[in-house]
C-alpha cells in the first residue's frame, strides 16, 4: 500500500518526535532525525497547497513578524504564504538595507515588536549572528530567513525536500553546488544538511570564491567544473553577485560563463537524470545558460513551490510546546 | 487486559456495518469513504473491500489528517507538535454522501475536527459517522451513526484498537486505569 504512508518512502533517517528548539537559527542545531521530521512534516503541508481551500486552523490566534532588513522577494512572499496557509496573523516590515545595521538598533527594534508580543518573528538580515542575538533576547521563536552569509536554513531544508521528492533519498547523491561558495549562506547550510544527511558533497568555483577552510566541513572542493559535474545527481548553481564581484575574483562575466556557467553540454558528464537546482535569482548567461534554466531536468520552479511547504512544516513544528533544548 | 473483540468478531461487525451502510442509503452510488488517520484509514478500506463484495461497485476511499484542525493544538505548555501525516482525499467529496471512519469514538473531540475538515474539501449532501467502538463519555454533542460496539468505561480506562496493517493482529483491548490515558 504504496499511498498508506508516504512519509515512510523517503529514505531518510528515522523522524524525531519532535523539533526540541525554541527557535531556528541554522541547520547546525538540527540534528539529522529533526531534518527528515520537518521533510516528512512538509509533505502534509505539500497537500494543503493543493486543495482549493489552502488553509487550515493550525495556528489561529498567533501572530508571525517577518522582519527583513535585506530586500527579499522570494523568501518573504513564501513565508507570508506559509503563514496565511496555517492561518497565522502576519505582518511584514521590510527596511532598508543600508539603514540599519548595529546589534544596537537591531535589539531595540526586536524589543519594540516584542512588546506586542508577536510568537514568532522570521529575521532576515546583513549580518551574520544577527538570528542568534535576537534569540538572546526574545521570547518569541526566532526563524532566520538568511543571516548575512552565515545560514539559511529554510533554503537547504527546500533544497532537501525538493531532491527527495524526485530522488527518495539523500544518502550517497553527488551533490555538485557550483559558484560563489564565498559569499553564500545557502552554501553553507546545504553543506551542513547535506553532510548530515549522508550526501556526497563537491563544491566548484574559482580558486579566489572558494574558502579556505570549506573542506573541513566534509567537502570536496575543486575548480574543474568537469570533476564536480562527473557522474552528479544533482547540480546546484549559486549565484554571482553582479554588483560584488564583476573585476575584483575574476576578470568578466563572459569568462566565468565560459569556465564554470552551466550548459547543455557540460551537463552531458552528469547523471542523465541530474537534478538542477539554484535557489534564486537566477544570472542566466553567467552561471546557468537558459537552456539548462528551463530545460527539463530543472527543478527550479519546485524549488520555489516547495518552500511554502517547507517553511509551513517549519512554522507549525516550532510554534508548538515551549520544551527548550539542553542549553547548548 | 480483557480482549473485547476478537479477529473474527471484528470481521464481522464489519460485515454488518457494509450492509447497514448499503441498506441506509439504498446502494452505494454517490458514497465515499474517509477513514481518520490512522485506524479509520485501514478501517475504511477494510469496508470498501467488503462493499465491493456486496455490491460490486467501488467505494471511494479517503484518508484525513485531522491534526491540524485538534482543539488542543498549541495548549500544551509543554511538549512537542503532534505529527501531521498527509490528508489524501481524491475524489471531490461535492454532493457525496461520505461515510467518515474511526476506530473508537470517546469524548467527540477528533469527530468535530474531521468535520471541520471534511468541510475544507467541499459541501457534502451528508457525513455519516462509523466508528468500531462507541466507549462513551462525550463532552461534544457527536453521535455515531454505526456503531460496532458499545464498550461502556471509565474514563481512567484506556481503549486499544489494534489492527493487521499496523499491529500485526486484529483486537480490541480494554485496558485498566493505571495504563493512563491512550
Amino acid at each position: 500500500m504504496s499511498t498508506e504512508a508516504p512519509e515512510q518512502g523517503m529514505g531518510l533517517p528515522p523522524a524525531t518526535s519532535a523539533l526540541r528548539h525554541k527557535d531556528l537559527l541554522g541547520i547546525d542545531q538540527l540534528s539529522a532525525g529533526e531534518i527528515a521530521l520537518v521533510l516528512e512534516t512538509a509533505v502534509a503541508m505539500k497537500e494543503i497547497g493543493s486543495r482549493s481551500i489552502k488553509k487550515v486552523p493550525a495556528l489561529r490566534g498567533k501572530t508571525v513578524v517577518n522582519l527583513f532588513f535585506e530586500p527579499s522577494t522570494r523568501t518573504r512572499t513564501s513565508f507570508e504564504i506559509a503563514e496565511k496557509r496555517l492561518s497565522a496573523d502576519t505582518l511584514s516590515i521590510a527596511i532598508a538595507s543600508s539603514s540599519v545595521v548595529k546589534g544596537e538598533t537591531l535589539i531595540d527594534t526586536a524589543r519594540n515588536l516584542e512588546a506586542m508580543n508577536p510568537d514568532m518573528i522570521v529575521l532576515r538580515h546583513a549580518s551574520s549572528g544577527a538570528c542568534h542575538l535576537l534569540s538572546r533576547f526574545c521570547r518569541s521563536a526566532i526563524i532566520n530567513a538568511g543571516d548575512g552569509m552565515h545560514e539559511h536554513p529554510t533554503q537547504a531544508l527546500l533544497d532537501a525536500f525538493t531532491i527527495v521528492e524526485r530522488r527518495k533519498r539523500l544518502a550517497g547523491l553527488k551533490v555538485a553546488i557550483i559558484g560563489d561558495l564565498l559569499h553564500s549562506r545557502v552554501l553553507r547550510s546545504n553543506i551542513l544538511l547535506l553532510t548530515k544527511m549522508g550526501a556526497d558533497v563537491w563544491v566548484c568555483g574559482p580558486p579566489t570564491l572558494i574558502p579556505t577552510d570549506v573542506t573541513r566541513f566534509g567537502v570536496r572542493a575543486t575548480s574543474r567544473v568537469d570533476e564536480a559535474v562527473r557522474d552528479a545527481d544533482v547540480v546546484m548553481l549559486l549565484r554571482i553577485q553582479l554588483e560584488r564581484m564583476e573585476g575584483a575574483f575574476f576578470p568578466s562575466l563572459r569568462e566565468y560563463f565560459e569556465v564554470f556557467g552551466m550548459t547543455e553540454a557540460r551537463l552531458a558528464l552528469a547523471r542523465p537524470d541530474v537534478l538542477i537546482m539554484h535557489p534564486g535569482p537566477m544570472n542566466r548567461g553567467v552561471e546557468i545558460a537558459s537552456e539548462v534554466a528551463d530545460g527539463p531536468r530543472s527543478v527550479i520552479l519546485d524549488q520555489v513551490a516547495n518552500g511554502v511547504a517547507v517553511r509551513m512544516a517549519v512554522l507549525y513544528l516550532l510554534a508548538g510546546g515551549v520544551e527548550h533544548e539542553e542549553a547548548a | 487486559m480483557p480482549v473485547v473483540m476478537d479477529a473474527d468478531r471484528i470481521a464481522r461487525t464489519l460485515t454488518r456495518i457494509a450492509h447497514e451502510i448499503v441498506e441506509r442509503n439504498k446502494g452505494v452510488e454517490d458514497v465515499a469513504l474517509v477513514g481518520i488517520r490512522t485506524r479509520g484509514v485501514h478501517l475504511a478500506r477494510r469496508l470498501a473491500r467488503t462493499l465491493k463484495e456486496i455490491t460490486g461497485d467501488d467505494v471511494p476511499t479517503g484518508a484525513l489528517d485531522i491534526t491540524l484542525y485538534r482543539d488542543d493544538l498549541m495548549r500544551h505548555d509543554v511538549g512537542p507538535q503532534p505529527l501531521v501525516r498527509r490528508t489524501e482525499i481524491p475524489f471531490s467529496i461535492e454532493k457525496r454522501r461520505i461515510l467518515l471512519v474511526d476506530d473508537v469514538l470517546y469524548t467527540g473531540r477528533t469527530i468535530r475536527a474531521a468535520l471541520d475538515a471534511l468541510i475544507d474539501f467541499g459541501r457534502p449532501r451528508a457525513i455519516q459517522l462509523i466508528v468500531l467502538v462507541d466507549r462513551g463519555h462525550r463532552e461534544l454533542p457527536i453521535k455515531a451513526d454505526y456503531v460496532g460496539k458499545n464498550l461502556p468505561t471509565s474514563p481512567g480506562e484506556s481503549v486499544q484498537v489494534r489492527l493487521q496493517e499496523t499491529d500485526a493482529l486484529d483486537e480490541v483491548v480494554l485496558e485498566p486505569e493505571q495504563e493512563g490515558a491512550a
